[in-house]
């Protein structure tokens, strides 16, 4: 009976798994690594929960330079797996070239919206989510100053920097925001000492709180915000435990949802193509709040957010996409 | 905000970047001047953040931190020498060698170790280096002028940032005032005569590669110990090959490193400080301009205003005593 019972188990979970079995998932993420605490980590934590909701395994590939992706790309879509996920704007380029060489392939790309009929493109409205952390910034700020540091000088990132200048200003007209990049190549997402070293000069000009949007570079903003003593913002995954009390707060990207979506939406073919844009309205950005910022976020602030965030949704606030004209207003 | 804080301020940020640049630049020093060519500085100096990053996180202590870092550093100045004194290979490529050995096999070992893509945990206060106060710092702030220049300047920087200092006198005193100084340099110039003297040219060779290995060692334990909170891949940056350009530009000597290093760590602390600010009469100056600064203004000098550069005689050839 025992064994039959066992049978009977093993057999309905091999059944389980040959229905789960007709995708093959897989992902690649782009050069600052599968554990860079903020934007790839996202990814990855995504495809992880799809794949203990669902059982089904998923491949994976850290390019280790930029010449890898069309190859890495090639691979994956020859080996037959499909949707392929691909985290990151650069990888753009490679996917136009491979996307019509496998029409029977879904592609997913986040960050960048690639117009080819077999492939999703991902992208998130970050200028809403970094001007609700703007907001905060200016709230919490004494100096009235406050500070960004992006990481690769790309317009991408200048999205995140003219949402946080709109927020902050928002709070008051007094409010100066610095801002400055890492540099212009693919090392700047991986230079925590330069990052380090350009928070310190906007602290020293006044800013105390630094907002990044720097990927590995950002853990040496962080580190030195709050090691003058000032506070620092998160990017993309929730990085208040990184620096405990000392980061305000984090700008969620939910580049995990993105991926945890794509692949699930594969799963129960109900893959749609085309672009989908994610905003606050739809939860793609927000900002983080746990037991690590808790006493750094006053309900008077929480509530400026909120009441902002709302406007946000119902569209009575429009916040400006530097994406759209290449300049910002604010 | 007036001008002489400006000032104050910019010069600090200078010394806090060009101490790896001192250290890696007077480590390279030392294997040029004896007749190595070392331009695997960087692979050292990445090696030695790694070593640094992971021991202090495991240990918990500085300590440990910075002699895992010197040890690890020596091993591979060891390899380099083995490759390029016993072996006579080709120096450049055994410098390149472990330049990419490091890069690659400190991801991998940090993945290993500590699952967090090749990162080293952050390390709390007891196990990285704190800043030094010298007395009576926060009292004469407020006198001018030498007030700021004691508290913000001199006072408030890591140990590491003042033996840097410190081993510029020292590196000038060994090679110039000792008898291992003057046979270190003899050995780059003209390794027969050393060696018709009866001095072994492959044992003063390994002794100036060993001295690098140290140095390199301070140099990546001050980026993973003190400037951050442990060890990012790849985090030296090209830090290794400013220090070899501003080894030549110095033309190999100590305290005219000291000067190029501060110059280049200068440009660096400029370029970030007038990020974003508009110039009086210029106007703003776009981001990448002000980037390339550094470099197009190594070029210049190096093109033509310090005159011409020559390197030790018998830099990058392997010494054979008998054909």
């Amino acid at each position: 009976m025992k064994k039959t019972i066992l049978g009977l188990f093993a057999f309905s979970m091999m059944s389980a798994t040959a229905l789960a079995a007709d995708i093959k998932p897989a992902i690649i993420y782009d050069l600052g690594g599968k554990f860079d605490k903020s934007f790839n980590e996202a990814a990855y934590n995504g495809a992880e929960k799809f794949k203990t909701e669902s059982g089904v395994e998923y491949r994976e590939f850290e390019i280790a330079n930029d010449a890898q992706r069309e190859q890495a790309l090639r691979r994956f879509a020859s080996d037959g797996n499909s949707p392929i996920v691909m985290a990151g704007f650069n990888w753009a380029a490679s996917l136009e070239k491979i996307a019509p060489e496998y029409p029977n392939t879904k592609f997913a790309i986040i960050d960048m919206v690639v117009e080819k009929p077999n492939v999703k493109s991902v992208v998130f409205k970050e200028q809403e989510g970094s001007y609700l952390v703007g907001v905060l910034a200016g709230l919490a700020s004494k100096s009235k100053t406050v500070s960004f540091v992006g990481g690769m000088d790309v317009p991408l990132i200048h999205k995140f920097a003219c949402g946080y200048v709109g927020g902050a200003k928002s709070t008051g007209a007094d409010v100066k925001v610095l801002e400055a990049y890492t540099g212009t190549t693919p090392d700047a997402w991986n230079d925590p000492v330069k990052g380090g070293e350009i928070a310190k000069s906007q602290i020293d000009q006044g800013a105390d709180v630094v907002y990044h949007a720097a990927g590995g570079t950002g853990v040496g903003v962080l580190q030195a915000a709050a090691d003058a003593g000032k506070l620092g913002i998160g990017v993309d995954s929730n990085q208040n435990g990184l620096q405990p009390g000392k980061v305000l707060t984090s700008m969620l990207k939910r580049v995990d949802v993105a991926v945890y979506e794509a692949f699930k939406a594969a799963k129960d073919d109900k893959f749609e193509f085309g672009i989908s844009n994610l905003g606050l309205k739809e939860d793609g950005v927000g900002y983080a709040l746990d037991d690590n910022n808790k006493a750094l976020i006053t309900p008077e602030m929480l509530d400026a957010v909120e009441k902002v965030k709302a406007e946000i949704i119902a569209g009575k606030v429009e916040v400006h996409d530097y994406m759209s004209d290449e300049s910002c207003p604010y | 905000m007036d001008f002489f804080h400006v000032i104050v301020v910019l010069l600090e940020s200078t010394i806090r970047v060009s101490v790896p640049l001192i250290f890696a630049a007077l480590a390279g020093l030392f294997t040029e001047r004896a007749g190595v060519f070392d331009i695997g500085l960087e692979g050292k100096m990445l090696g030695a953040a790694f070593a640094a990053g992971a021991v202090a996180a495991v240990t918990q202590s500085v300590w440990m931190g910075l002699l895992a870092a010197i040890l690890i550093s020596i091993a591979l100045s060891l390899v380099h020498g083995y490759a390029s004194i016993t072996q006579r290979g080709n120096q450049i490529v055994s410098g390149v060698a472990i330049n990419f050995i490091v890069a690659g096999s400190t991801v991998i070992l940090g993945e290993a170790w500590f699952r967090q893509g090749g990162r080293t945990p952050a390390l709390g206060e007891g196990s990285r280096f704190q800043t030094i106060t010298f007395p009576f710092a926060d009292s004469v702030r407020e006198i001018p002028i030498l007030g700021p220049i004691y508290s913000d300047l001199l006072s408030g920087h890591f140990l590491l940032t003042y033996v840097a200092f410190a081993m510029v006198p020292i590196s000038w005193w060994i090679l110039y005032r000792t008898r291992f100084g003057l046979r270190l340099r003899a050995v780059g110039e003209n390794p027969g005569a050393v060696d018709t003297a009866g001095i072994s040219v492959i044992w003063l060779r390994y002794r100036a590669v060993i001295c690098c290995g140290i140095l390199c060692g301070f140099a990546g334990a001050y980026l993973s110990l003190a400037m951050t909170a442990g060890f990012v891949k790849g985090m030296t940056a090209g830090k290794g090959y400013i220090a070899l350009a501003a080894l030549i530009f110095a033309k190999w000597r100590p305290f005219n490193i000291m000067l190029a290093c501060l110059l280049f760590g200068f440009l660096d602390a400029l370029a970030i400080r007038l990020q974003g600010n508009p110039l009086p009469l210029i106007g703003q100056v776009p981001v990448q301009l002000m980037q390339a600064l550094p470099y197009i203004l190594t070029v210049i000098l190096l093109a033509g205003f310090i005159g011409k550069a020559i390197p030790p005689k018998a830099g990058g050839v392997p010494y054979v005593k008998e054909r």
